[in-house]
């Protein structure tokens, strides 16, 4: 990366890096002795301390010199090659990005006859392939098993993506909408609405949909004000709204945690689950379109199992 | 040329040609970084740090988490895939010091920006394997607590002096921003900022 903001960084980093490089060789040329001839005594230094010990000025040894002007050439050798003195790209003119992009396509080309078999094929197609599987494995486990679990069974407030309960759809354009763009399923808060009582009843209302043990007056209470506060989106029957991700209440799947106190929380305080859409963290990666295909199918696959 | 014997006697020249000799690298390599638009300029959309997130970030220094999280993505095909696009130079603008790191006992957090919901985070620093059974990571319950910060406004005026730029407005509302606020809230919403702005390509 050259970009200075003045033509002189660039002359200045060249001219530093040469003159150093010059200078340490004049330096140590200019501080190299000849080589003792055989037999001959190193030359003595003036100071002699404690009457006997003396500093003698050998020569530098020879293979030292040799390493030293060897990184000398090195430096000079590497400078012509690669990126270093200043605006200069090197004559192999490699680039940092150069080499990942290079890696990038090989990855591409390795790759893409793999995906591009996919791609002509439907998601349940696909989805039936244990290579596309596997393959799709390792995409979940790298940008979805944060929140879903590494075996997709999810956690409270994260979906079980096995039991074919789906709160958007679990058809495969569904699917694929979902991991693009992200889902946000907001239940507002009814308990001030509500009030604590009037919570209570249609708790007991809505574990009375799945036929859970409840308080039946309670729940009786509960009816008119489910279909007053809760029906426009859960619909009059519970059974939910997928265009919303409204869940559904009359099966035994509790998102939140199906006790009475789950229930009675998720009411009064609302509810706000976000599926942050994977359009971003794979907008750089290469072959996208193949990887959302192959991941669609994986989690179309994960309920088709257990059907 | 000047002998070996005449440098070793005197010290004021020995001095001066070891500062020359030791000063080329940073000169050659340090000094021009500050005089480069890449390293300069802020990438687009880049703002500097929020009340909150400011708060949230120094947490983030206090609690240790750059000892196992790293904020670099490197341009390696490997990372790129698993995090998103590689780091650069115009996302650091605003961070002074720098959280880059070196060690990755957990992930690179530099891309984690949006990637995960503030309930996730939060259910996450609570208690890490209620989201993740397999983590190592500690859990931070502390950080639930009321978000005390009275240096907010000293630490938006000092940044100042740098050219975070930070307006008046800006900085009175500051203390208003993180009332009622948890430590939690300050730290997600840092994680939430991180590498947001990444180039489009």
């Amino acid at each position: 990366m050259s970009d200075f903001t003045h033509g002189f960084w660039s002359i200045f980093i060249s001219v530093l890096t040469v003159l150093s490089i010059v200078g340490t060789w004049i330096f140590l040329k200019s501080q190299t002795t000849r080589k003792l001839a055989p037999g001959e005594k190193p030359e003595l230094m003036e100071h002699t301390w404690d009457g006997d010990l003396r500093d003698l000025n050998n020569p530098l040894p020879r293979w030292w010199l040799g390493l030293f002007y060897g990184t000398l050439v090195f430096a000079l050798v590497y400078l012509a090659l690669w990126p270093g003195l200043g605006n200069f790209p090197g004559l192999l003119k490699w680039t940092q990005l150069g080499e990942y992009e290079a890696e990038v396509q090989a990855a591409e080309a390795k790759f893409q006859p793999v995906y591009a078999a996919f791609m002509q094929q439907d998601i349940p197609t696909v989805a039936a392939s244990p290579d596309a599987r596997a393959i799709g494995r390792n995409l979940f486990l790298t940008y979805c098993s944060q929140c879903h679990g590494s075996n997709a069974e999810g956690a409270t407030g994260y979906p079980n993506l096995t039991d074919g309960d789906w709160l958007y759809g679990g058809d495969p354009d569904a699917i694929r909408a979902t991991l693009t763009d992200g889902r946000s399923g907001i239940m507002p808060a009814m308990g001030e609405a509500l009030g604590a009582q009037g919570t209570k009843e249609v708790t007991h209302y809505v574990m009375s949909l799945s036929g859970r043990t409840h308080d039946a007056a309670l729940a009786d209470a509960g009816r008119p004000k489910f279909a007053e506060n809760c029906a426009a989106c859960h619909m009059p029957d519970g059974t939910g709204m997928q265009a919303m991700g409204a869940p559904n209440l009359t099966d035994k799947v509790w998102l939140y945690g199906g006790s009475e106190g789950a229930i009675i929380e998720s009411i009064a305080k609302g509810r706000n689950g976000v599926m942050p859409g994977i359009a971003q963290t794979l907008g750089t990666t290469s072959n996208k379109e193949a990887k959302l295909h192959l991941l669609t199918a994986y989690v179309y696959s994960l309920s088709q199992q257990t059907k | 040329m000047i002998s070996h014997a005449t440098i070793e006697k005197n010290l004021g020249l020995l001095i001066v040609l070891t500062i020359l000799i030791v000063s080329v690298g940073g000169l050659v390599q340090i000094v021009p970084l500050f005089f480069q638009t890449s390293t300069t300029t802020a990438v687009a959309g880049l703002k500097p740090y929020t009340a909150l997130q400011l708060s949230g970030r120094d947490i983030y220094i206090r609690e240790g988490c750059v000892g196992c999280h790293s904020q670099m993505v490197r341009p390696f095909r490997a990372e790129t895939e698993r995090y998103g696009h590689y780091s650069v130079a115009g996302e650091f603008i605003y961070d002074r010091p720098f959280l880059w790191g070196s060690k990755r006992t957990g992930p690179d957090l530099h891309r984690v920006g949006g990637r995960y919901s503030d309930a996730w985070h939060v259910a996450h620093l609570m208690n890490p394997r209620d989201v993740v059974p397999e983590s190592n990571m500690p859990a931070y319950p502390w950080l639930d607590r009321p978000l005390k910060d009275a240096a907010i406004q000293t630490k938006m005026r000092r940044l100042n002096l740098v050219g975070h730029g930070y307006s008046e407005a800006e900085i009175a509302a500051a203390p208003a921003e993180l009332e009622g606020k948890t430590e939690m809230d300050a730290v997600v919403a840092y994680l939430q900022s991180l590498g947001i702005h990444a180039p489009k390509n």
